[in-house]
């Protein structure tokens, strides 16, 4: 790896202040499980890290019956599977966040910067689409926020500019009879990226669908949330023929690659599958909430 | 190159004191810099668990983490399980099942193995094979190093029935 500046501050306002002074040659660094890879392969460059897990405000993990849940940027995967509180409430999300890599990489990795590495096929950001979460950014500029499906534009890009830093991801409080679910399909049972990840969240009334979110990955060149599958099924019994709905609409709006991975006709079939696997499964979910 | 950063660390409950660039890995400042060459270098890329350490008891890759990093914490190697060059009972069973043979692998497997024993003394075969999810090995296959991991279990929970028996 080339030579390279570190820097931990402990605040917010340093660590956005060093980010201001170094501009583009700075990137926030986090746990490493991306970055480090990428600056030893050549494929990123930067000349000054800045390591944010010192910062308390990217620390946070609390939720809140009303307020919903506020996920620090900096909170480690693994802290996320082994909580009680997000396997009950966001079980979708905790299972996304337990599917990255092995139990080495979940003790670092975080799901901020699973986000924000800007990977089509990163597997919490679908999680975190369907759940409506927002992305609130700090910059020299103040503050603002982002809706997690608008966060990432392309290929390894994202929303941030220079000198911003993602702080934490605000997740609604779940209504009542919703739940979510996360899937994807891999060549082997562990360790390896997504061929196509699929999330859901799903709200009933009665046996009906009264609000839906589905987002996929790894099927475009961002992660997708496919609004038209969800309407698909808005106001409906989630029987075969809503699914199948569902399945064909997701199946629509992605815009797939053939890589060594999969081709893009596969990814299609298989994104129609796990549509309808992961509703079903998030509408169990929800009849026991 | 850049400025070097004086870190502080325990390691294998030694304080020590180490210069490092930003740039280096903790793996190649524990290789390098502190002549700790147990951790291997297998991937770079996190995925064979070679370089596999406890930091606050957790396991990490330790060529995904920069040794600036390791300023203000605890961590094991694998030079840490022995005491006073007595093997650890797990040590000892990785020997006895034969679970290793170019070995290359194997201070990861220990360290992995090590963190689950520590959370949870009576593993069941599947917590066995997920906690070493993390850890390739080319040579042996698998089933002898979670026998050796189980195997080892068993002994530490007997040694301590043994210990609360003899009080
Ligand atoms: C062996 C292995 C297996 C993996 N398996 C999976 C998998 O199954 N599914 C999957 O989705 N991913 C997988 N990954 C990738 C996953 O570990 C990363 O995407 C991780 O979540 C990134 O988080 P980090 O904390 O390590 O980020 P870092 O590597 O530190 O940073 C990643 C990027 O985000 C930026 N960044 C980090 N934090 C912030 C912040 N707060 N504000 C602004 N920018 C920030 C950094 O500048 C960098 O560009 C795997 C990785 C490895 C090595
Ligand atoms: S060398 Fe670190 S995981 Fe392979
Ligand atoms: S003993 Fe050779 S890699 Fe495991």
């Amino acid at each position: 790896m080339h030579a390279i500046n570190y820097d931990a501050p402990t605040t917010l306002d340093q660590a956005v202040s060093i980010l201001k002074t170094h501009g583009e040659n700075a990137r926030p660094f986090c746990g490493g499980t991306d970055i480090i890879i990428q600056l030893r392969a050549g494929v990123r460059r930067t000349e000054h890290l800045v390591d944010v897990k010192k910062i308390k405000e990217l620390q946070v993990l609390s939720f809140d019956a009303k307020k919903g849940l506020r996920l620090g940027a900096a909170v480690p995967c693994i802290e996320i599977s082994e909580s009680d509180v997000m396997r009950r409430h966001y079980p979708g999300l905790t299972e996304a966040a337990h599917l990255i890599g092995s139990l080495q990489i979940q003790n670092r990795a975080s799901v901020g910067g699973n986000l924000c590495n800007g990977s089509p096929a990163a597997d919490t950001t679908p999680a975190l689409i369907v759940l409506g979460a927002r992305a609130r950014i700090v910059g020299p500029n103040g503050e603002r926020e982002v809706p997690v499906e608008a966060f990432v534009v392309s290929p390894g890009r994202t929303v941030l500019k220079p000198g911003e830093l993602l702080v934490e991801l605000l997740v609604p409080a779940p209504a009542p009879h919703s739940s979510d679910a996360y899937l994807r399909f891999i060549p082997r049972n562990e360790m390896d990226i997504a061929v196509v990840g699929v999330g859901a969240a799903v709200t009933l009334d009665g046996d009906k669908v009264k609000a839906a979110r589905i987002a996929l990955a790894a099927v475009g060149p961002t992660p997708i949330l496919a609004s038209k599958a969800a309407d698909a099924i808005i106001g409906m019994k989630l029987d075969d023929a809503a699914l199948e709905a569902a399945g064909r609409a997701a199946s629509a709006a992605c815009s797939p690659i053939d890589d060594m991975r999969g081709t893009a006709e596969f990814r299609l079939h298989i994104t129609a599958v796990l549509t309808r696997r992961v509703l079903s499964i998030a509408a169990e979910r929800a009849k026991k909430n | 190159m850049s400025k070097k950063t004086l870190v502080e660390a325990t390691i294998n409950g030694e304080t020590v004191e180490f210069l490092c660039e930003p740039r280096q890995s903790l793996l190649e400042t524990l290789r390098d810099v502190l002549e700790l060459t147990g951790s291997k270098e297998g991937c770079l890329t996190g995925d064979c668990g070679a370089c596999t350490v406890l930091v606050e008891g957790r396991p990490v890759c330790s060529c995904l983490m920069l040794g600036v990093e390791a300023q203000g914490k605890n961590i094991t190697t694998v030079e840490g399980l022995a005491t006073n060059g007595v093997l650890s009972v797990l040590q000892n069973k990785f020997l006895e099942h034969a679970a290793l043979q170019c070995g290359i692998c194997t201070p990861g497997f220990l360290i992995s193995a090590k963190s689950l024993l520590d959370r949870n003394p009576k593993p069941t075969e599947h917590d066995v094979r997920y906690a070493l999810a993390g850890n390739l090995c080319r040579c042996t296959g698998y089933d002898k190093i979670v026998k050796a991991v189980l195997d080892a279990a068993a002994a530490i929970r007997s040694q301590g029935e043994g210990k609360a028996a003899a009080r």
